[in-house]
């Protein structure tokens, strides 16, 4: 007894540390209090219920310390309650809802306020019910769902109450599931099971579906009225709730690969128009990427010194920048190594290959080999629930978006602008491009600006889902060669079909292979594709093949 | 290049081989066994405080230099004489070291750390039961031996065998035998595989019977390492002087000529890249004991790629060119990442742009041009001379 008295105080010094008293509602606290102390176990029990409903932020501690048998009356004053808790030795005689200490007091002045089970059952219930009729939306989500978890039927009536008088929709739908959660297990009427039953079909998700198989369980052994038609109806639930978890699990990983997709989209494409336009192999390619994921990193910490009211919008400034940084660096790159390099496709790897080692280790020299962390702006963190137990978050959305803007700017300027003329002149034929008196030198350094730009993009994105360290392209590189292999070159929309089914067979294939083995399978896969394609799908036709 | 000789039907192959030897490659030949001479008189009989000694830790080292020219070598003899450049060559080598690790591990017997006679350190740790039915037959050296040969030529003629019947060829094979070692590095990561995940294989203890601590088989290694140098050196000078080299060569300049007149070019080219990757995977075997480990980082693309600048740097299409860029790079990779750790990235990458924009025809093929250039320069200026004093 002592040991339990011991456990018990030390959890409400720890209740009492959590909720502050407050004096504001003292008062009426006061008077709710000083109901337990009645002689009858009905009004103790109707004070309790009083109490739990009066939204007081003391409640909690007082109904625990009731069912503990800490609470006391003062002998000669019959409506004062007090709460005695035994701190080192010593007793500490408070008052309840004030924290205010009598040390006048001693324990011999007291008696101790007795409970019996319906009292019991009625803290029990009353504390449930404060927090599911707590002020916060949240905390009487949470409260429902522990209800829901728990499956206690004492909490039936109190929430079928509730119920009726709860305004916000999403804690209403919360209520109805765990109502019908109670009503299916401990409830007795057939027509109420069943359609306990309909509306946990169709609330669906993870939870519901242990519920309905427990509740399966327990139907077969049970031999109630119309236990086996009820029975029948959990088991087409559980079906139901069944399809529609795969569904969700297949829009997920359709989700999934569409961002994996647009990742390697906004990686690969500007590699495509590399290769198309000039056949050139770029192997830093992934360094632009990097540079502009770094643009990112260096415009917010420049944000955060000199401008920090426009944080938030840091990454939408980095946008363009990444692209002219990024395509400085391209320009400065094709000007400096490739264009002494044409017709040599293979020694441009190479040579490309060495910049990318080069620029790795000037990145790394000046912000150092740790990862730099790109924080999320605030319009773009969380997630939006579309039903429940299906989310998508907006960073990803936004990347899927962003990916196809980029695309769509991208086919704007090949087909409505001269520069988007001249480019696919020369992809097409670049000796008859040359004699119809488009420069070509200029041509192949604006393209690889544009593409480097692009990359420089992508980084800006990339920073939003990886981590900014010099080894960013590297991760990325091989997969986006892998697209434009597979999607073929010179044609975004094979750049797009490739991204995006590599994408999401990678993501259908992970929940049976694992992440390694899928992208094993996915590498093995288009290294026989190309096989059959040896120029991808959406391949050049024409002269500009054998070149 | 010399012509071939008829008078191969007169001494025999081999001697008309060693006749014939192109240009440097006699030098070549003399440098290198010269070399290794001198590292065992060295190493063995000249005292330690000497300075002509040479220690057993620099023997080690310069036989996995060896390892790596006799690994360029297989890169020179696909890149520089039928013009596939293959991404992918450390994929080869690799699996011959696994192939040789293998062997080793099963030498280690009881004595690792949890003294399991029947099962491998990894495995034990990763609670297997059994031996994995690919790991049967490498107590045995001869067929680990083989094995160092067959994956890897396995390996190649499939790979090669779809990618050159559909004629993928210049960017588009480097590529896919860029991802097809991507592949391999993720696949040899997982644990699940049975070759050691991560960690790879080490704590090699004996090669057949062999301490492989021992002063006596470090050199025995080293010197293995030369043979198998000069036997591939001359393998491949063998194939290259032939009339099947001849083909390859014409593949390279001009493969839809070549398939024109009447060669199946698929052919010339899955041969060529299937002794390739032996050679390769060879290299890889006499590697790790050498260095005592194999881990799943050596199939990474950034390794071969670094291969063929060995190649480009030394002189592609010279064979000895490869084995020189090998060395060269490979010494200054040692020596720079312990001085100045910082700058190896940075001359790494210039070398592979300066060697493709100022030496594409690398150092063996760019000095001699050097050299005839400056004389012409000379003699032009001496008959300028010449001429203004008359």
């Amino acid at each position: 007894m002592r040991t339990h008295t011991l456990i018990a105080s030390v959890l409400l010094c720890f209740l009492a540390i959590c909720t502050r008293p407050t004096p504001v509602s003292a008062d009426s606290a006061g008077e709710l209090v000083s109901g337990i102390a009645q002689k009858s176990f009905s009004k103790k029990a109707a004070a309790v219920e009083k109490l739990a409903s009066s939204g007081n932020e003391n409640a909690a501690l007082i109904l625990n310390a009731l069912m503990q048998g800490n609470l006391y009356r003062v002998k000669t004053d019959s409506t004062r309650v007090v709460l005695v808790l035994s701190e080192e030795g010593s007793l500490k005689i408070s008052d309840p809802v004030t924290g205010a200490e009598f040390p006048s007091l001693t324990k011999s002045d007291l008696k101790k306020i007795r409970i019996n089970n319906k009292v019991r059952s009625a803290i029990k219930a009353g504390l449930g019910r404060l927090d599911l009729t707590h002020i916060d939306p949240d905390r009487r989500l949470s409260a429902a769902a522990a209800v829901f978890k728990s499956g206690d039927p004492t909490m039936l009536p109190v929430l079928e109450e509730l119920l009726s008088k709860e305004q916000d929709e999403h804690v209403k739908s919360a209520f109805k599931i765990a109502v019908a959660s109670l009503q299916l297990i401990n409830g007795q009427d057939k027509k109420i099971r069943l359609k306990a039953v309909e509306t946990l079909q169709d609330a669906g998700g993870q939870e519901v579906k242990g519920l309905l198989s427990k509740a399966a369980l327990q139907l077969a052994t049970e031999k109630s009225e119309g236990s086996a038609e009820i029975a029948k109806a959990v088991e087409k639930a559980l079906a139901s709730v069944d399809r529609q978890l795969a569904t969700y699990g297949m829009v997920e990983n359709l989700f999934q690969g569409l961002s994996l997709g647009s990742v390697l989209l906004l990686a690969a494409i500007g590699l495509a128009i590399t290769f198309g336009v000039m056949g050139v192999i770029n192997m830093a390619h992934g360094e632009m990427v990097m540079i502009g994921a770094y643009t990112t990193y260096v415009i917010q910490e420049t944000c955060r010194l000199y401008m920090p009211g426009v944080l938030d919008y840091s990454l939408i400034v980095a946008i363009p920048l990444a692209f002219l940084v990024s395509g400085l660096f391209g320009i400065l790159l094709e000007r400096s190594v490739i264009r002494f390099l044409y017709g040599r496709p293979l020694e441009t790897l190479l040579a490309t290959w060495g910049i990318s080692l080069i620029l790795q280790q000037f990145v790394r020299t000046i912000f150092g080999p740790t990862n730099k962390e790109v924080s999320t702006p605030s319009w773009l963190s969380g997630a939006w629930e579309i039903t429940s137990g299906l989310s998508v978050t907006y960073n990803r959305l936004a990347i899927i978006v962003f990916a196809l803007l980029v695309l769509f700017f991208l086919m704007l300027v090949l087909k409505k602008t001269l520069f988007g003329l001249q480019m696919r002149a020369v992809t097409q034929n670049r000796m008859m491009a040359r004699s119809m008196g488009v420069r070509s030198a200029s041509v192949d350094a604006l393209t690889f600006g544009l593409g480097s730009g692009v990359a420089g993009m992508a980084g800006v994105a990339l920073s939003q889902i990886d981590n900014v360290s010099p080894n960013l392209g590297q991760a990325y590189i091989i997969d986006s060669f892998m697209v434009v292999v597979f999607g073929g070159v010179g044609n975004l929309w094979g750049t797009l079909v490739g991204a995006g089914s590599l994408g999401i067979v990678n993501k259908f294939l992970e929940p049976y292979s694992g992440a390694v083995l899928a992208k094993i399978l996915v590498l093995v896969a288009i290294i026989l594709f190309i096989q059959k394609r040896p120029r991808g799908l959406f391949a050049l036709k024409g002269r500009s093949v054998e070149g | 290049m010399p012509a071939l000789s008829n008078n191969s039907t007169e001494k025999g192959p081999f001697v008309s081989l060693l006749a014939d030897l192109p240009g440097g490659g006699k030098a070549f030949m003399g440098i290198l066994l010269a070399a290794t001479l001198y590292i065992i008189i060295g190493n063995v009989w000249i005292p330690a405080d000497s300075f002509f000694h040479v220690p057993t830790y620099m023997v080690s080292l310069l036989g996995k230099y060896v390892c790596y020219a006799l690994l360029a070598l297989s890169v020179d003899l696909i890149w520089g004489y039928c013009g596939i450049l293959s991404l992918g060559h450390g994929a080869f080598f690799a699996l011959g070291g696994y192939a040789m690790g293998m062997y080793l591990m099963r030498q280690i017997g009881d004595r690792g750390v949890y003294g399991n006679p029947d099962l491998p350190d990894f495995m034990v740790f990763l609670n297997w039961q059994e031996l994995p039915w690919y790991w049967f037959g490498f107590d045995s050296f001869i067929f680990a031996a083989l094995m160092v040969m067959l994956v890897p030529g396995l390996l190649a003629f499939v790979f090669g065998w779809f990618a050159f019947r559909s004629r993928v060829t210049g960017v588009y094979f480097s590529i896919i035998t860029q991802a097809m070692t991507y592949a391999l590095l993720l696949a040899f990561f997982r644990n699940d595989m049975g070759f050691g995940g991560n960690n790879g294989l080490t704590d090699f203890k004996d090669i057949l019977g062999f301490d492989l601590r021992a002063d006596g088989t470090k050199i025995g290694l080293f010197c293995g390492s030369v043979i198998a140098l000069l036997v591939g050196y001359l393998v491949c000078v063998y194939i290259t002087q032939s009339k099947f080299g001849r083909v390859l060569i014409a593949i390279r300049d001009a493969e839809s000529r070549a398939r024109f007149t009447g060669y199946r070019v698929e052919f010339y080219k899955l041969t060529v890249f299937v002794i390739s990757a032996v050679l390769a995977g060879i290299a890889g075997a006499f590697y790790v004991p050498q260095v005592g480990i194999i881990n799943p980082s050596e199939f990474s693309p950034a390794n071969s790629i670094e291969i063929v600048i060995w190649v480009a740097v030394g002189g592609r299409g010279t064979l000895w060119g490869a084995v020189l860029g090998a060395v060269l790079i490979n010494w200054g990779k040692s020596y720079f990442t312990g001085a100045l750790p910082d700058a190896w990235l940075y001359m790494l990458g210039g070398l592979f742009v300066f060697s493709t924009l100022v030496l594409p025809k690398g150092i063996v093929g760019t000095v001699p041009l050097w050299a005839e250039k400056i004389k012409r320069r000379i003699a032009l200026k001496s008959s300028a001379a010449d001429t203004g004093v008359k």
